[in-house]
């Protein structure tokens, strides 16, 4: 176990310097600097601002400064709010996101679970079409576009709930449901395809010959052995959760990463592109050890510790 | 029983052999596997509509393509006729025929803005007063463009890649694996997010994206079965007749792969469509003022309270596209799926 | 421990498959009987309808198949007219299965303690406790080693032989009265194969019940069974005990059968082959569907089904060649042999009998 993850661990470091160092020397590449939007200054404050932000070094040295200022969660100043540091902008932002992608992934995951294994277990019954549909739905619809509707018609003409801004958990219910759609539909799909596998194996032929009942069979053998797998599809609803938080947050005005992203890119200010595609980067890997190490946990026939039997 | 029926001396001589009695008759039709996949997914109602409703989205793309086909010039401008409403001539229904609520009244818009009686736009107009009939469908066409493209970048890329990989095996199969593992660590949307900030805003530029971020899986799908369609004896013997590598990978692998490609690629075309619409609506997609259906859901959106007809054309015309895609993608997996045989 | 009583007997058994080409006839007019303690095997090629005889016993059919007649009387009740409910008393509790592939046929997450236990809380409302002490009782039975500590393990850390000594603890645990074994040792290596073979048998005297063997391998039968059934294309074509189906076979399938087996005798030489394939069911062929296979066919055969001809009380056959009006044919050399081995073995048989009456009549006062 200990080798497993250290290996692992090595493995994360490598990939996080690999983005670190690519995102860099592609920033480099990039024209404009925090002066691109300021063209009546005289070259003497050009030159002191530059200074300012260590741009008059040459590269490899600010590469060295901007890995070592990592590592002291120092991730330079923003071009755009030249008197913020970028690791402020994004502690401060953080929260929000991350309380918004666990929510949807809760409010996506566990109901794509009950919707996936009733359509397994009901196949090819009007259960099993009404399942789909929804899933095709959730899947097929943006979830920008989801957002935009449900904003209007639930946030604006119903009045349930907040439309924009941040402020208690009111705020975070529509934000959280354009989220949670698409993972929703995905585990839906996901644990369909895996129970109705599950369902025609040979070990569910068994429990059936040993007389057990039709919902003894699925809650002692089929249930468990089509969940397990639900863990390895946690990473990429992860990424799907953080590509749709660009967009939802911007919608629905809440001060997440993802909204602070979007503003970056339009704005050119590079310090703050790559510290959000660094935080990214990090939060996908983390999440994908975890998923890792608990599907090591929770399913007998893979230990981590590589022990052979 | 026997002796119900009279049997005759001749029942029992010996069976003419010559007469050939043949116990290789097989009643069931001979399918090849593709015809077998094709009569599956026939049988699949829901995949077959699919089908029926891309062709004719692809029709109606290439068709758009000739300016004559269009109702007006899907990028001009007339500010006179700015955020009309549907319009179908010779209907009177609220919500095509030109009028809309304003300030708790119905008021009739085309009489507002001085249009003629002659003046229809069947899907309304924009903020710039663009037919939005007409730039949905050039919409459309650079949508389903830029989807089709990448995904064929996308195919040739991973495809190489992975049947390299997998045909290489050991070490370089290694490397490459990491390679992939490391890629698929870092968010698509980063990824995408830098490229696009890199290359020059276009269709081309989107188009490298899409295909750059979405080429791992393809990969990775095609080197398992590689590596498993290495070990056949079919390839084997391939192999010590001498033949070469590329001869084996286009006369042996790539048939063999092909199921699992179409399927791929399937799925690849509605993911790359929904990031073109994603980058486009967020501002970082195909540049104005070409219509895409990312960018027209993104000027829909700032008036949807007041004209959301704006936003709901182009939003239901990306969905439908993207369920047919899914379902058919769907139908297709179960049709080449021969364990779903039943 | 055998008896003449029938506890299961199977009637004019029909079964039909539906598929996109059309009804497939998978199962046509089977008939036989189980005794009680005996081993019944059943032999035949893939495709001959010998599985879906076993799982219309156990009520386990696939969706796309239907009854399209007879009858499965298991003590007086027909098990085709059974609910589901019924259905699930009968199965793991009376009537148990063991499944071709060990590999496959364990739950992979479930603790091997709990798969075999499963059984006796389902049918006898049994603790877990309780059901667990007993499930390790039939692991030593069974012949796994340290039991004890492999109570708790997960099928993949057991081999493929342990595995199959597994799946018969689960089939054992009620004791049913009928045990169902689908080529239990195909998927197994050899030495194996023997192995589990002799534990089934040791097992069937211990527990004493009846056995229904399913096998494409007329070798494994030899040693395991006390009578044969033979089918071809649905239906059995001969049936009777294991001698007389080994030493005086009278149908030209099972004389193909046979021949095509490897004995001590055969030395070098090529092992004949029954030319051709099983008719397509789809359109079963009008007569002895065997016909355009047989070398020994005869004109009737095309036209008309053979009925079953009696050899002994215990032997029966479904082929013209036993009409008193057709023609005698040689049957291959193989077959000569193990019939003038079975003439020979009946001859002593009845000297030892004759002695035997005399011993005991000379015992009488």
């Amino acid at each position: 176990m200990a080798k497993y993850l250290g290996k692992r661990i090595f493995y994360l470091l490598l990939t996080l310097f690999i983005v670190i160092t690519i995102t860099f020397f592609l920033m480099k590449l990039l024209p404009g600097t925090p002066l691109t939007n300021e063209q009546k200054l005289s070259p003497e404050q050009r030159e002191l601002i530059l200074k300012q932000y260590g741009l008059t070094k040459p590269v490899w040295q600010q590469y060295l400064i901007y890995v070592a200022g990592i590592f002291h969660g120092n991730f330079g100043t923003s071009f755009q709010f030249s008197d913020q540091a970028v690791s402020y902008l994004i502690s401060s932002r953080i929260g929000p996101s991350l309380l918004l992608g666990l929510q949807a992934m809760i409010v996506g995951v566990i109901p794509g679970i009950l919707f996936g294994a009733l359509g397994a277990i009901k196949k090819n019954t009007w259960v099993d079409t009404g399942t789909t549909i929804v899933s095709i739905l959730g899947i097929s619809i943006p979830s920008f576009v989801l957002a935009v509707l449900l904003q209007y018609y639930v946030g604006l003409k119903l009045g349930w709930f907040p439309i924009a801004d941040w402020g208690g958990f009111a705020y975070t219910v529509l934000p959280t449901l354009a989220l949670a759609a698409s993972p929703f539909a995905d585990t839906a799909r996901f644990i369909r395809t895996e129970m109705v596998d599950v369902l025609n194996s040979d070990y569910i032929e068994l429990a059936t010959a040993k007389g057990l009942s039709r919902m003894q069979v699925i809650f002692h053998h089929a249930l468990r052995n089509s969940l397990i797998p639900v863990v390895t599809i946690i990473g990429p609803l992860a990424v799907n959760i953080m590509t749709g938080s660009m967009v939802i947050e911007n919608i629905f005005s809440v001060p997440g990463i993802g909204e602070q992203f979007v503003k970056s890119i339009l704005t050119n200010d590079y310090p703050t592109i790559m510290a959000v595609t660094i935080v990214y980067s990090v939060m996908l890997m983390v999440v994908l050890l975890i998923t890792d190490i608990i599907y090591g946990v929770i399913d007998p026939r893979i230990r981590l510790t590589g022990k052979s039997n | 029983m026997a002796d119900e029926v009279k049997l005759t001396a001749k029942s029992f001589e010996p069976l003419d052999r010559s007469k050939n009695l043949d116990s290789e008759k097989i009643s069931a039709p001979n399918l090849t596997f593709m015809q077998d996949a094709w009569r599956r997914l026939k049988k699949n109602k829901s995949a077959v509509i699919a089908m029926v409703i891309l062709i004719l989205f692809f029709i109606m793309a290439i068709l758009s393509f000739f300016p004559s086909v269009l109702p007006h010039q899907p990028n001009a401008i007339n500010t006179q006729y700015a955020n009309l409403p549907p319009k179908w001539p010779g209907v009177d229904i609220n919500g095509v025929n030109g009028t809309l609520v304003q300030g708790g009244s119905r008021i009739n818009a085309y009489a507002q803005a001085g249009a003629a009686s002659n003046v229809h736009f069947w899907l309304g107009t924009d903020y710039l007063g663009r037919d939005l009939l007409s730039r949905i469908l050039t919409g459309t066409r650079i949508s389903l463009t830029v989807a089709v493209v990448a995904t064929l970048v996308d195919l040739l890329f991973g495809v190489t890649y992975g049947m390299f990989s997998g045909w290489k095996g050991g070490r370089v199969d290694n490397f490459m694996q990491r390679l992939i593992e490391i890629i698929m660590s870092i968010p698509t949307l980063v990824i995408v997010v830098l490229l696009m900030l890199i290359l020059k805003p276009g269709m081309w530029s989107i188009i490298l994206t899409i295909a750059f971020s979405s080429w791992t899986t393809m990969a990775r799908l095609t080197r398992a079965q590689t590596l498993e369609l290495k070990e056949q004896e079919y390839i084997l013997a391939a192999r010590t007749l001498g033949e070469s590598p590329i001869k084996i990978a286009f006369k042996h692998l790539l048939p063999n792969l092909s199921s699992i490609i179409i399927i791929q690629t399937m799925f690849t075309i509605p993911s790359a469509i929904f990031f073109e619409a994603f980058l486009s609506f967020v501002g970082i997609g195909i540049p104005n003022p070409t219509a895409s259906l990312g960018t027209l859901l993104n000027d829909g959106q700032k008036n949807f309270q007041f004209l959301p007809y704006q936003m709901w054309y182009p939003a239901i015309v990306l969905s439908i596209i993207m369920i047919a895609f899914n379902v058919f993608a769907d139908g297709l997996r179960d049709a080449f799926d021969p364990q779903t045989k039943e | 421990m055998q008896s003449n009583e029938s506890i299961l007997k199977v009637r004019d058994l029909k079964i039909n498959f539906k598929t996109y080409a059309g009804t497939v006839q998978a199962i046509r007019d089977v008939s036989f009987d189980l005794k009680k303690g005996e081993t019944l095997a059943i032999v035949g090629e893939s495709g001959s309808g010998k599985t879906v005889t076993t799982r219309s016993i156990m009520g386990l059919l696939a969706n796309n198949a239907s009854v399209a007649g007879g009858s499965i009387m298991f003590h007086d009740k027909d098990i085709l007219k059974m609910s589901q409910k019924e259905l699930q008393g009968l199965r793991g509790a009376q009537i148990a299965q063991i499944f071709q592939d060990p590999m496959t046929s364990l739950d992979p997450t479930m603790k091997i303690g709990r798969q075999i236990a499963e059984p006796l809380m389902v049918h006898k409302n049994m603790s877990k406790s309780k059901a667990l002490a007993q499930a390790l009782e039939m692991m030593k039975l069974v012949g796994i080693t340290d039991a004890e500590h492999r109570i708790n393990d997960y099928p993949h850390q057991f081999s493929g032989g342990m595995r199959q000594r597994i799946v018969i603890a689960i089939a054992l645990i009620n004791y049913p009265e009928i045990l169902i074994a689908d080529e239990p040792t195909t998927a197994l290596d050899v030495t194996i194969q023997a192995q589990i073979l002799n534990l089934m048998r040791e097992l069937q005297e211990k527990i004493s019940t009846s056995i229904i063997f399913i096998t494409h391998d007329l070798g494994v039968v030899a040693g395991m069974a006390d009578r044969v059934a033979v089918m071809y294309a649905g239906k059995i074509v001969e049936y009777g005990t294991v001698d007389e189906i080994f030493y005086n076979p009278k149908h030209p399938y099972t004389w193909g059968l046979l021949s095509s087996m490897p004995t001590l005798d055969t030395n070098g030489a090529e092992l004949p082959s029954i030319e051709g394939t099983p008719p397509d069911l789809l359109d079963p062929p009008v007569g002895d569907a065997f016909a355009p296979r047989n070398e020994y066919a005869l004109n009737i055969d095309t036209e008309q089904e053979p009925p079953f001809f009696k050899v002994s009380d215990t032997h029966y056959a479904a082929t013209w060649l036993l009409h008193p009006d057709a023609p005698k044919v040689t049957p291959p050399e193989q077959i000569i042999a193990r019939q003038q081995q079975y003439a020979k073995m009946q001859q002593e048989l009845a000297e030892q009998a004759r002695e035997h009456h005399v011993e005991e009549e000379e015992e009488q006062p």
